[in-house]
C-alpha cells in the first residue's frame, strides 16, 4: 500500500492543545519518509499500552496491536523475534513504562531488541484524571497525592543508560521538527531506541513555560562517548529547574537480541521423522 | 503376572531423578512396561529424594507403597522407608555409608579407586541390584552406554565391580519377558506435551521457569534447530503471556508454560487472549497451593482457576489429558483449536503427569483432524475482526500486502478500531462467544472423553487429569468402570451421560480439597454418591486407592 492515508476516521478525543497530536504528526512525518525510502507501511507495526497515548492505534492507519497497560516492550519483543523484517515501533505513556512496565522497560534495553520506543512522558496521569507517575516532580499535587508527593522523580534517560539501551534520547513536543528528525534517528538505529518525550497534559499538568525556559538542543556533543553522554543525562534529575538537553544523548553499536538468536533456513522439516527419531532416544 | 517396585533413594543433588530413569530403561528393556514415581522436595542439595519404579507386563501408570528393592544412598533411605518393605523385600546400600542387614556394597571406596566422581556409586547400587536381580549384564551395559554420556568407561568400571560382588537372590529373580509387544519409549508428561505441540506446529515457546514444567522449557530450549522453534524465557509471567500474543499476533504458533502462581500472573494477558482474538496454548502444570505451597508436589486443584481465569466472558478450550498419548494428542489438537477459533487453550495437567516417567506409544495415538485456520484471501479489504457466520475472521498478519492489521484489548469494531458504541460492542461480544459453538462441534468428532474397565459396570469411578490412570488400574483389578472427562471446558456434557449410562454408584477420585470435577459435574447437574480426596501432594498410590475404592465401594 503506497501512499497510504495515514490518519484513520476514528473519532479523535485528545484534549485542545494536547501534546499527543505533535507526536502523531512527528509520527505519521516519519512513516512518510520511511515509505518514501522503500519501506513499505505494510512492514511497519505499531504497538500501544494503555493512556491517551494508546489512542495512536486507532488514529494511525497501520498494523498496530492495542495491547493493555504497561505491557508494550513483551509485545513489541515478540513481533521483532517472529519477523526481524518489520519495523516495530512502540509508543508508551510514563505510566505504562515507567510503572506498571518498568521490568519489561529494563529488559527490553538489556537485550538490545530492535525496536522503537517513544514515551509520551506528561509526568502525570490522563486517562485516569490526574495522578501522579514515576517522573512527577517531588511534591506534585495530584488526586492520590492531596497534599504532594513523597518520593523523587525517577531519571527515565539515566536507568536507560544502567539498563544497556543503545540509543537513548529526548524530545519536547513544543519543538517538533527536532523531535521528528530524532524519532526518525531512532527508527534509523539498530538496537533498542528510548525517546522520552516531554509532553506536556493541557488538562492536567501543563507546565510548557517551565520546559520552554530551560530546553536547549544538544550541539557539539558526541553521543558516541559514555562519559559525555551520561553527563548530560544528568544534568536534569526530572525534578530541580536545570537546563534540560534535547537531542541524541547516547548511542552505540552492539549485536541486536533478534540478531543473536538462530535463523533456520526455511526448509521444511518432516516433523513427524523428527519426533519419531526423538523417541528414539527415550527407550 | 509378575510384577515389580524397586526405590532408590539418598540425598537431593546425587542424580537420584537419573539413576531412577536408568533402571526405569532396564526394566523397559526386559520387555515390561514401567513408571516412575520421582519425590524430591524443594532444594538443590540435601534433602531426601527418591524415586520408586514400577514395572509389570501391563501398561501402568502408578506406584505401589510398598516395594520389592529398595536400594539406600544412606541410613535415612532405610529409615524413611522401612514401612515399604515386605519380607521378601532386598535392600541394597552403600556399605561405607551405612552398617545395616541386606547386600552392602563399598560405594564409595570402589568410586574413589575407580577415580569417579560420587554421583557414579548410583552405578554402583544399580549394578548391585541387576547383580541380585539375575539381570544379565549386557542389558545392564547397554542401557548405561545409552544414558551416561560422560565419563561412560570408569562408571562401566564400577559397574563391572559391584555386579560381580552381589550374588543373585534366587527368590528375587526378575525374569525378561518373551519380546511379544514392542519396546515402548519411557518419557515425561512434559516431554510428551513438547513433542505433541512440535507436531501439532509449535514455532515459538515462551516459558518461565517453574515446576513442574521448567523441564518443558529445557526439553523445547534443547531440541534440534532444524525443527524451527523460538524458545525465550523473559522476565517474568506476565512478560511470558504478553510475548505470546506478539509471536502470535506476527502469525507464529506459540505455546507458554507455567503453574498455579505464574497463571495467576498471565491471567491479564489470557483476558487480552480472548479480547483480542489471538491464539496462545497455556501449558498449566498443577502443584499444590495456596501461594508457594508445595513447589514440587502433585494436585488438581486449579479446574476452576482454569475455567474461570481472566476478566470478562470469552470462549477457552481446556483439556486435562491422563497418559502420554492423551498429552502428545490434545496438545497437537489445542494449538490446531487455539488458532482454528482464535481462543485461548489450557493443557491442564500435573507434576504427577509432567514430571513422572510413563510409556509412551505414538503408534496408538488418534490421528490429529484437520483443522486449518481461516486466513484471508485478499478480495476484500481487510479488518481483522470482520463478522462472520462462525464469528471467526479471517487472519492477516503484519507484513501481509494490503492488510491493516488492528488487534485491540479494548471493545472495538471489526476494523479493531475502539468502540464503545453499545450496538457493536453487544455484537462483538456476540461474534467472540458464537465460536464457542464451532469448537463444541468440532470436539464432537474427537474422544473427549474416555471410558475404560467393565463397560457394563454399575459402579464406576468418575475422574480427571492424571488421577485417570490410577483409577484405570484400581478399575481394571475391581472390576469397575472408569470415567475420564478429557475436555473440560466446554464441557462434553453428553458424552459424559453416555459414559455414566447404567450407573448404580458413581464416585469420584480427585487430588484436591473440595472436589473440583465434583463441582464442575454438578453445573451440568450430574451428581456423584460419593467422592474419594487426596490433598498431601502425593498422587494415590495403587494400593492406596484400592483400599480406599473397597471402603468406598463396599
Amino acid at each position: 500500500m503506497n501512499g497510504r492515508q495515514l490518519i484513520t476516521d476514528a473519532r479523535n478525543t485528545w484534549c485542545p492543545g494536547c501534546g499527543n497530536f505533535v507526536i502523531q504528526h512527528a509520527l505519521k512525518a516519519v512513516l512518510q519518509d520511511l515509505e518514501k525510502e522503500g519501506t513499505s507501511l505494510d512492514d511497519v507495526v505499531l504497538v500501544t499500552g494503555i493512556g491517551c497515548h494508546a489512542k495512536m492505534a486507532d488514529y494511525l492507519n497501520i498494523n498496530s496491536f492495542y495491547s493493555i497497560h504497561g505491557r508494550v516492550l513483551p509485545v513489541a519483543t515478540a513481533i521483532k523475534l517472529a519477523n526481524p523484517h518489520l519495523t516495530v515501533i512502540g509508543c508508551a505513556g510514563d505510566g505504562d513504562a515507567y510503572a506498571e512496565g518498568l521490568d519489561h522497560l529494563i529488559f527490553a534495553a538489556k537485550r538490545n531488541v530492535d525496536i522503537n520506543l517513544f514515551i509520551h512522558n506528561n509526568r502525570v496521569y490522563g486517562l485516569t484524571t490526574g495522578q501522579y507517575t514515576p517522573t512527577s516532580p517531588l511534591g506534585f499535587k495530584g488526586k492520590s497525592t492531596p497534599s504532594g508527593t513523597l518520593e523523587y522523580p525517577l531519571n527515565p534517560l539515566e536507568l536507560m543508560f544502567a539498563s544497556g539501551a543503545s540509543y537513548i534520547a529526548r524530545g519536547y513536543t513544543r519543538n517538533q521538527p527536532l523531535l521528528k528528525k530524532t524519532m526518525a534517528e531512532a527508527v534509523r538505529h539498530r538496537g533498542f531506541s528510548f525517546v522520552d518525550i516531554l509532553q506536556i497534559c493541557a488538562t492536567y499538568f501543563d507546565i510548557h513555560d517551565v520546559y520552554d525556559r530551560y530546553v536547549y538542543e544538544l550541539s557539539g556533543h558526541d553521543p558516541r562517548n559514555p562519559a559525555k553522554a551520561m553527563e548530560r543525562i544528568l544534568e536534569w534529575d526530572y525534578n530541580n529547574p536545570a537546563p534540560i538537553a534535547l537531542g541524541t544523548f547516547f548511542e552505540r553499536d552492539i549485536p541486536t537480541f533478534e540478531g543473536r538468536f538462530p535463523r533456520q533456513p526455511a526448509i521444511p522439516t518432516d516433523r513427524m521423522r523428527k519426533i519419531r527419531g526423538l523417541l528414539d532416544g527415550y527407550r | 503376572m509378575p510384577e515389580y517396585s524397586i526405590l532408590i533413594g539418598g540425598k537431593a543433588g546425587e542424580g537420584l531423578n537419573k539413576a531412577g530413569i536408568i533402571i526405569a530403561r532396564i526394566m523397559n528393556g526386559l520387555g515390561y512396561r514401567v513408571f516412575m514415581y520421582y519425590d524430591y522436595p524443594s532444594l538443590i542439595r540435601g534433602g531426601h529424594n527418591f524415586s520408586i519404579i514400577r514395572a509389570a507386563p501391563h501398561r501402568i501408570y502408578s506406584h505401589r507403597g510398598g516395594v520389592d528393592f529398595l536400594l539406600a544412598m544412606n541410613r535415612e533411605t532405610l529409615d524413611l522407608h522401612a514401612h515399604r518393605r515386605g519380607a521378601g523385600t532386598v535392600a541394597i546400600f552403600n556399605s561405607d555409608a551405612v552398617k545395616a542387614d541386606g547386600i552392602g556394597l563399598p560405594l564409595s571406596r570402589i568410586a574413589k579407586e575407580e577415580g569417579a566422581p560420587e554421583i557414579a556409586r548410583n552405578t554402583g547400587i544399580i549394578a548391585g541390584f541387576c547383580g541380585a536381580s539375575g539381570i544379565p549384564w549386557e542389558v545392564l551395559e547397554g542401557t548405561l552406554r545409552r544414558e551416561i554420556p560422560r565419563g561412560l568407561e570408569s562408571n562401566l568400571a564400577i559397574a563391572r565391580r559391584a555386579f560381580s560382588a552381589v550374588e543373585p537372590v534366587p527368590a528375587a529373580r526378575i525374569a525378561t519377558l518373551p519380546r511379544t509387544e514392542k519396546i515402548l519409549p519411557v518419557l515425561t508428561g512434559n516431554e510428551a506435551a513438547g513433542l505433541g505441540l512440535l507436531n501439532g506446529g509449535l514455532q515459538a515457546y515462551v516459558a518461565y521457569p517453574m515446576t513442574p514444567t521448567s523441564n518443558l522449557l529445557h526439553f523445547l530450549a534443547g531440541i534440534p534447530a532444524d525443527l524451527e522453534l523460538t524458545v525465550v524465557h523473559p522476565e517474568n509471567e506476565i512478560g511470558v503471556m504478553l510475548m505470546a500474543l506478539g509471536f502470535a499476533y506476527a502469525g507464529k504458533k506459540v505455546a507458554v508454560g507455567t503453574s498455579g502462581g505464574g497463571f495467576c500472573l498471565m491471567t491479564e494477558g489470557f483476558s487480552l487472549s480472548g479480547m483480542s482474538e489471538i491464539p496462545v496454548v497455556v501449558i498449566l502444570g498443577q502443584r499444590p497451593g495456596p501461594s508457594t505451597g508445595l513447589p514440587t508436589y502433585s494436585c488438581q486443584t486449579e479446574l476452576h482457576f482454569a475455567v474461570n481465569a481472566g476478566q470478562g466472558e470469552f470462549v477457552r478450550f481446556i483439556v486435562a489429558p491422563g497418559d502420554l498419548e492423551e498429552t502428545y494428542f490434545w496438545a497437537s489438537a489445542a494449538l490446531s483449536l487455539s488458532w482454528k477459533f482464535q481462543i485461548p487453550s489450557i493443557l491442564l495437567y500435573d507434576k504427577n503427569l509432567a514430571e513422572h516417567g510413563y510409556n509412551f506409544d505414538i503408534d496408538s495415538v488418534p490421528p490429529l483432524p484437520e483443522m486449518p485456520a481461516m486466513a484471508w484471501d485478499g478480495s476484500t479489504p481487510y479488518r481483522r475482526y470482520a463478522m462472520t457466520d462462525s464469528g471467526v475472521s479471517p487472519l492477516a498478519f503484519p507484513s501481509a500486502r494490503g492488510a491493516v492489521v488492528k488487534v485491540n484489548g479494548y471493545a472495538h469494531d471489526e476494523a479493531g478500531i475502539t468502540t464503545e458504541d453499545a450496538g457493536m460492542v453487544t455484537r462483538m461480544q456476540e461474534k467472540i462467544l458464537m465460536k464457542g459453538e464451532g469448537l463444541a462441534q468440532d470436539l464432537d468428532v474427537m474422544q473427549t472423553v474416555t471410558a475404560t474397565g467393565a463397560k457394563g459396570a454399575g459402579d464406576i469411578l468418575l475422574t480427571w487429569g492424571s488421577t485417570a490412570g490410577v483409577c484405570r488400574e484400581v478399575g481394571d483389578a475391581l472390576g469397575l468402570r472408569v470415567v475420564q472427562p478429557v475436555v473440560l471446558n466446554p464441557f462434553p456434557v453428553k458424552k459424559v451421560r453416555e459414559a455414566l449410562e447404567g450407573a448404580r454408584r458413581t464416585i469420584t477420585v480427585e487430588q484436591n480439597a473440595t472436589g473440583q470435577l465434583e463441582k464442575l459435574l454438578a453445573l451440568h447437574s450430574i451428581r456423584p454418591d460419593g467422592r474419594i480426596l487426596k490433598y498431601d501432594g502425593r498422587p494415590f498410590a495403587l494400593d492406596e486407592l484400592e483400599a480406599r475404592v473397597r471402603e468406598a465401594l463396599p
